[in-house]
């Protein structure tokens, strides 16, 4: 019987410092999309609360803890993240297994909002993305996740393939933002 | 410029991509006829004033989304999604 | 020279050393170059674009039109640098520029004396004739002598950067105005961007006397930048040029972040290009002094009054030993009360009859420059009064035609300004970009003290606009100086008056474009290139279109003015593409076997932002055909193995899956068996064809669709709007795996043996038959397994999830040495469906229908689909549309070629003539001969007829036989079998 042995997208690339943030890798989870089917939406939400502690998320929220939560994650689908789906969920839901789907890195520190500025349009002011808050974006010029954890700690999530350029330029913002800072 | 998807709040035209008027949500049915067919597929209103878009968030929520917008001063009036049916 | 106890901004203390045209200067920390170079006295710093006349620094700031230099700093060369904007570092090199061999003895400064014979419209007078000349004569001699600067074309290594910024009001510029506006809103609570193209903040209080609150304005100015830095509120942003105002509330800035190190670390970005988005602006540009238009007024040494005082009490700096001022306004006079403050005697000419003196110096009211002297500078101006013409010794000029309002971003979205009588000037028409405002002496409003009131007010209103509460501060107290006047355009007498300095436009252009008809102002502009330079004729426009209302007999307000576009000032292209350079330009998507591909020296191929092996050369190949030839054999003898993740793979899921797919596909999908994969076309909706691939039915309400690599994200797109916009009461969702699952084909005869080495216990006929699917597990892993072939062979696609699949891929390397196979890349893929006549987006090119594929049979009769309707227009259905064919050679052809267009044998070649063309056309070592698919006009009826191929790129033609597309193993038995 062959042994097939996992790798991971960034491991090899991260952690990345520079200045004030830092990049680092975040180990593989469950992560599933779910899509609850017509007029199952309450007993979905009911499903994933007992699972994940939390209901569903309304546009644009989404929180992780101990590394599990649900998070918006499209006009149709949030993100089960952490945990696999119980079969209630599956009852009232489309899930469909997304683990190995993405790139997933964290970004934190205090510069870590002036590099996502540069990043992405999206606005990451803190009074308009704060810990709790999810959205779907672009992400140098990839379709992408950015989760707020913490004030100064973001996920960054893009297709699995796409990680080097990911990596690459995130860490080009930060170079930049250090440089930037040490001229102020 | 920035379009306001109804689920993701103002965001950047890049994250969007254009299909055409909104009259694409009525698709005639197959037995409709030549002439509708051809209006469906074909003929355009090209207002000097309010008219409505039809705007995939591609790189947001995935939504597509009715947008209201005036082509004389490039205001946007609206949106909303397009599952949710007319206005 | 330096003036003693003048000079806020300079500390002479700390000498910074640099070169200008290789001969080396000293000036102080703070100076900019212009202002070092004053000091040292050097009046002449460059040549004109065209006439190469002497030209001297006239502003203080980014309006200057003359004072533009070259930088060199490590690899890096700048040209168009305004020595006015430019800080000055130790060991900085700036050279002039239009000069040769050098700004004092310039050769081409004969085009002078040509003047008579240059003026406005001469090139399209000129170079018309003969049309033989234009391209070998003409161009290469206006190509040498034009531009401004030299572009360095090699990559410097400089970094540039693009970044998002977000606020409830974008404050343009930090003069008085945008101080106190933006104080304002920051104490309403409102987030705030404060934006100035200047390293320090204050505008024109750093370059005046006055006071504000007792102190002087630009310690007034400090104590607000500190204010405002202690502001959670307020966001700071100098050396910031706010550049466009556009759509929705979003600026472009461009803030310049290294001007004033000599050694800038290689990571700092050189300039970043803002995209502001905001709810509201209030611009606050101030406004910029005119000159007037009179003899000669091009000299060096003659500037603008309100720089000549700038220099003195910002810099220290006196731009001359012996000053006059020619002026038609009060606000001029400052310029001598300035001087004679630091001991300076200054004559005012004032155009005015009834100008009266502000303090001690000497003013001759009613009086009007007419002339000047002084070859490499300003020796000498000749001037009336009263009928007399008189002369004066001066080495400096400085002028004043009035203020303009810099209305130019409330014109970026079509707006137009209003004039005003009583400013002689244009100002902004309110509402002209929405949610931006405009307060002070860019709303006209002159006066210091009205300009912090009218800031305030304008703050406050938009404040509330915007939901915020607002406290109204207590206004400073202000100086309140004169500001009458009476305008004066143009001086007429003998010699040539400049309008714009940068482009060499003088008032004779402007009214031999009018005579010639040209009365329009547009016309005017393209006409002369009056304000096309660089600067934009922020100097000069104002004044040229008061010419031209001389010249046609109209009013200015009828005149009208040009448009003002973005750039405000110009904005570098590297910044405009920052980001996109290297790695920085796409998206790169890498599958999990590409390590192991590269590895075995295979050369890797775009195919959208994926990359993929094109062929894996074994030793002793020497071209890519060698190794194609051999894949190919390698899978019809044996198998191979090829990593086919980039196909896009969509999960549909719910009860109404089924009933979508219908919707989706020409065929009927909801009566597929659960285990069963069925191939599928999807249609446009007007008919063509959009995309083909294989839906699998993993559960009775759980599909997965194979899409083209190509059309990927287009499907998914498709998918959801099928969904969201016709049916979104069917029950059924999308979700991506494409990235989930790392799928590879092996395929050949030994597909199952090489199988069996890799998957736990056993692949049959009875579990996986042909185009069946299921589960299966590798070491444990959960894998799928589709039977299913793009290569004719016996063939399945197996998919694990993607961290599996560099491991999987390994495996079924190994595995397959052990059968005679191996990988195979995107060549012999190519030749492989080739041989079959299987499609790709080569025929699938949007101009195709099913039944010109000859596919009709797949449009199921019995149902409705995307794209039925219209499939059946007359014209998708008439006779004579060009169907898919295979073409073979007739004898021996040297090379068959896509895109090569066909043709009946005898027929001249000609696009009326033309019967079709090719596709994709490979040689089949298979077949043992070159093979191409193609559309041909009625192809299926034609089928051992002979056509004749022309490809004009290569002078290839050859005659080819019409075939059936699929060349080998017609009866599809290897792949069944």
């Amino acid at each position: 019987m062959v042994k097939l042995t996992p790798t991971d997208p960034c491991a090899d690339l991260l952690p990345v410092e520079h200045g004030h943030a830092v990049l680092r890798a975040v180990a593989p989870t469950d992560m599933w999309l779910v899509a609850p089917y017509n007029g199952k939406a309450k007993a979905a939400a009911k499903a994933a609360q007992k699972l994940v502690g939390q209901g569903w998320p309304d546009p644009g929220q989404g929180a992780l803890s101990d590394g599990r939560g649900l998070l918006f994650f499209g006009h149709a689908h949030a993100l089960l993240v952490g945990v696999a789906p119980s079969k209630d969920l599956m009852k009232s839901a489309a899930v469909t297994d997304q683990s190995d789907a993405w790139a997933v890195v964290d970004l934190s520190g205090d510069a870590a909002r002036d590099v996502l500025a540069r990043v992405t349009p999206l606005d990451v002011r803190p009074a308009a993305f704060g810990p709790g808050q999810c959205a779907r974006c672009d992400i140098a010029h990839m379709q992408g996740a950015i989760v707020c954890l913490a004030p100064q700690q973001f996920r960054l999530m893009v297709f699995r393939s796409m990680a080097k350029t990911l990596v690459h330029d995130v860490t080009v913002a930060m170079e930049s933002v250090a440089a930037l800072g040490k001229t102020a | 410029m920035k379009i306001p998807c109804p689920l993701c709040g103002a965001r950047d035209s890049r994250e969007f991509s254009y299909l055409g008027h909104a009259g694409l949500l009525d698709r005639p049915a197959p037995d409709a006829g030549d002439a509708a067919w051809d209006d469906y597929l074909h003929n355009r209103d090209n207002p000097a004033g309010v008219t409505e878009d039809l705007w995939s968030h591609d790189y947001g929520c995935a939504a597509w989304v009715v947008v209201t917008r005036n082509t004389a001063t490039h205001g946007i009036l609206s949106s909303r999604l397009a599952k949710d049916g007319a206005a | 020279m330096r003036v003693a106890g003048f000079g806020h901004a300079v500390d002479t203390a700390q000498p910074v050393s640099f070169t200008f045209d290789g001969k080396r200067f000293s000036g102080g920390q703070g100076d900019t170059l212009a202002s070092a170079l004053l000091a040292n006295d050097v009046r002449l710093v460059g040549r004109s674009f065209k006439y190469h006349r002497a030209r001297g620094i006239v502003t203080t700031g980014s309006e200057e039109p003359n004072a533009l230099v070259t930088l060199t700093r490590g690899a890096a060369v700048t040209p168009n640098t305004r020595a006015t904007m430019q800080p000055i570092y130790q060991d900085m090199a700036a050279n002039s520029q239009n000069a040769w061999p050098s700004r004092a003895f310039d050769l081409l400064a004969a085009n002078d004396l040509l003047s008579p014979f240059l003026g406005a419209g001469f090139y399209y007078k000129t170079f018309m004739w003969p049309q033989s000349f234009w391209e070998k004569v003409y161009e290469p001699l206006i190509r040498r002598a034009a531009g401004l600067g030299a572009l360095d074309p090699t990559y410097d290594g400089t970094r540039f950067e693009k970044a998002y910024a977000h606020c409830d009001v974008l404050v343009i510029g930090a003069g008085p105005a945008g101080l106190m506006a933006a104080w304002t809103l920051g104490q309403a609570g409102l987030d705030v961007i404060l934006a100035d193209e200047h390293d320090t903040l204050g505008g024109r209080l750093l370059l005046e006397s006055e006071t504000i609150n007792h102190t002087p304005g630009h310690i007034w100015a400090a104590e607000m930048a500190e204010k405002l830095h202690a502001m959670d509120t307020v966001r700071i942003m100098a050396n910031t040029t706010v550049t466009g105002a556009y759509d929705q509330g979003d600026f472009g800035a461009l803030q310049r972040n290294d001007a004033h190190l000599a050694n800038p670390d290689a990571t700092l970005p050189t300039e970043t290009f803002w995209r502001i988005a905001t709810r509201g602006a209030v611009l606050c540009a101030g406004a910029g002094e005119r000159h007037i238009a009179f003899p000669d007024n091009d000299r060096p040494g003659v500037m603008l009054a309100g720089a000549v005082r700038g220099y003195l009490n910002k810099y220290g700096v006196a731009a001359g030993a012996r000053v006059a001022v020619f002026a038609n306004n009060d606000n001029a006079h400052q310029t001598a009360l300035d001087l004679a403050a630091a001991g300076q005697a200054v004559t005012v000419l004032d155009s005015r009859s009834d100008a009266v003196a502000q303090g001690d110096y000497n003013l001759l009211a009613g009086a009007q420059v007419v002339g000047t002297s002084g070859r490499q500078g300003l020796r000498k101006i000749t001037f009336t009064q009263n009928g007399q013409t008189r002369s004066m010794a001066c080495d400096c000029l400085g002028i004043s035609g009035g203020w303009n309002p810099m209305v130019h971003l409330t014109c970026h979205m079509n707006g137009r300004p209003t004039w005003d009588e009583n400013l002689a000037s244009f100002v902004p028409t309110p509402g002209s970009v929405p949610g931006m405002v405009v307060a002070g002496s860019a709303a006209g409003v002159m006066a210091t003290g009205a300009v912090l009131a009218d800031a305030v007010q304008v703050a406050s209103d938009l404040a509330r606009d915007l939901g915020a509460s607002v406290q109204t501060p207590i206004l400073p107290s202000t100086e309140d100086r004169p500001t009458g006047i009476k305008p004066l355009w143009e001086v007429r007498g003998h010699g040539r008056a400049w309008l714009d300095f940068q482009n060499d436009v003088t008032t004779k252009d402007v009214r031999l474009a009018a005579q010639e008809n040209f009365r329009s102002v547009e016309h005017m502009k393209r006409y002369t290139t009056q304000g096309m330079a660089p600067d934009q004729g922020k100097l000069s426009n104002v004044l040229a279109l008061s010419v031209l209302a001389d010249a046609t007999g109209r009013g200015i307000p009828e005149t009208g003015t040009t448009t003002f576009r973005p750039p405000y000032a110009p904005v570098s292209i590297a910044a405009l593409g920052a980001g996109g350079h290297g790695k920085g330009f796409a998206p790169e998507r890498f599958t999990t076997s590409h390590a192991a591909s590269v590895a075995a020296n295979a050369p890797m191929i775009e195919a959208g932002f994926w990359y993929r092996p094109s062929y894996f050369p074994q030793p002793g190949e020497r071209t890519w055909r060698d190794s194609c030839d051999r894949e190919v054999a390698m899978v019809r003898g044996a198998v191979g193995v090829c990593d086919v993740s980039t196909l896009g793979k969509i999960d549909i899921q719910g009860p109404d899956a089924g009933a979508f797919l219908d919707l989706v596909y020409t065929g009927r999908f909801s009566t597929l068996k659960v285990g069963k994969v069925k191939y599928g076309l999807m249609l446009r909706e007007d008919g063509f064809v959009l995309d083909d691939g294989t839906t699998a039915r993993l559960g009775p309400q759980h599909f997965v669709m194979t899409t083209t690599t190509a059309a990927a994200g287009q499907v998914m797109r498709h998918l959801e709007f099928v969904h969201q916009c016709l049916r979104p009461d069917l029950d059924v969702s999308f979700a991506s795996v494409t990235e989930h699952w790392a799928q590879f084909a092996v395929a050949g005869p030994k597909a199952r043996n090489l199988l069996h080495l890799v998957v736990d216990g056993s692949v049959t006929d009875d579990i996986f038959p042909f185009m069946g699917c299921g589960a299966v597990s590798i070491g444990g892993v959960n894998a799928r397994l589709f039977r299913i072939s793009f290569s004719g062979e016996h063939a399945y696609e197996l998919a694990v999830p993607a961290r599996f699949g560099a491991s999987l891929f390994d495996h079924l390397l190994r595995a397959a040495e052990t059968l005679g196979g191996g990988p195979y890349g995107m060549e012999a893929l190519n030749v492989l469906r080739i041989e079959k006549g299987f499609i790709t987006h080569a025929e699938i090119d949007g101009r195709v229908t099913a039944d010109d594929l000859g596919l009709a049979r797949m449009v199921s009769g019995a149902k409705d689909c995307i794209g039925k309707t219209a499939a059946g227009r007359p014209g998708l259905v008439e006779d004579g549309r060009q169907q898919l064919v295979g073409l073979r050679p007739v004898g021996t052809v040297k090379k068959i070629l896509a895109g090569a267009h066909l043709f009946n044998p005898g027929d001249d070649v000609h696009r009326t003539t033309d019967q079709g063309h090719i596709t994709s056309a490979c040689y089949s070592p298979s077949v043992g001969s070159s093979l191409a698919l193609g559309f041909l006009k009625n192809g299926r009826a034609r089928v051992g007829e002979t056509v004749v191929m022309v490809e004009h790129l290569n002078g290839i033609t050859a005659t080819l036989e019409v075939c059936d597309p699929v060349f080998f193993d017609p009866d599809g038995g290897r792949m069944r079998g």
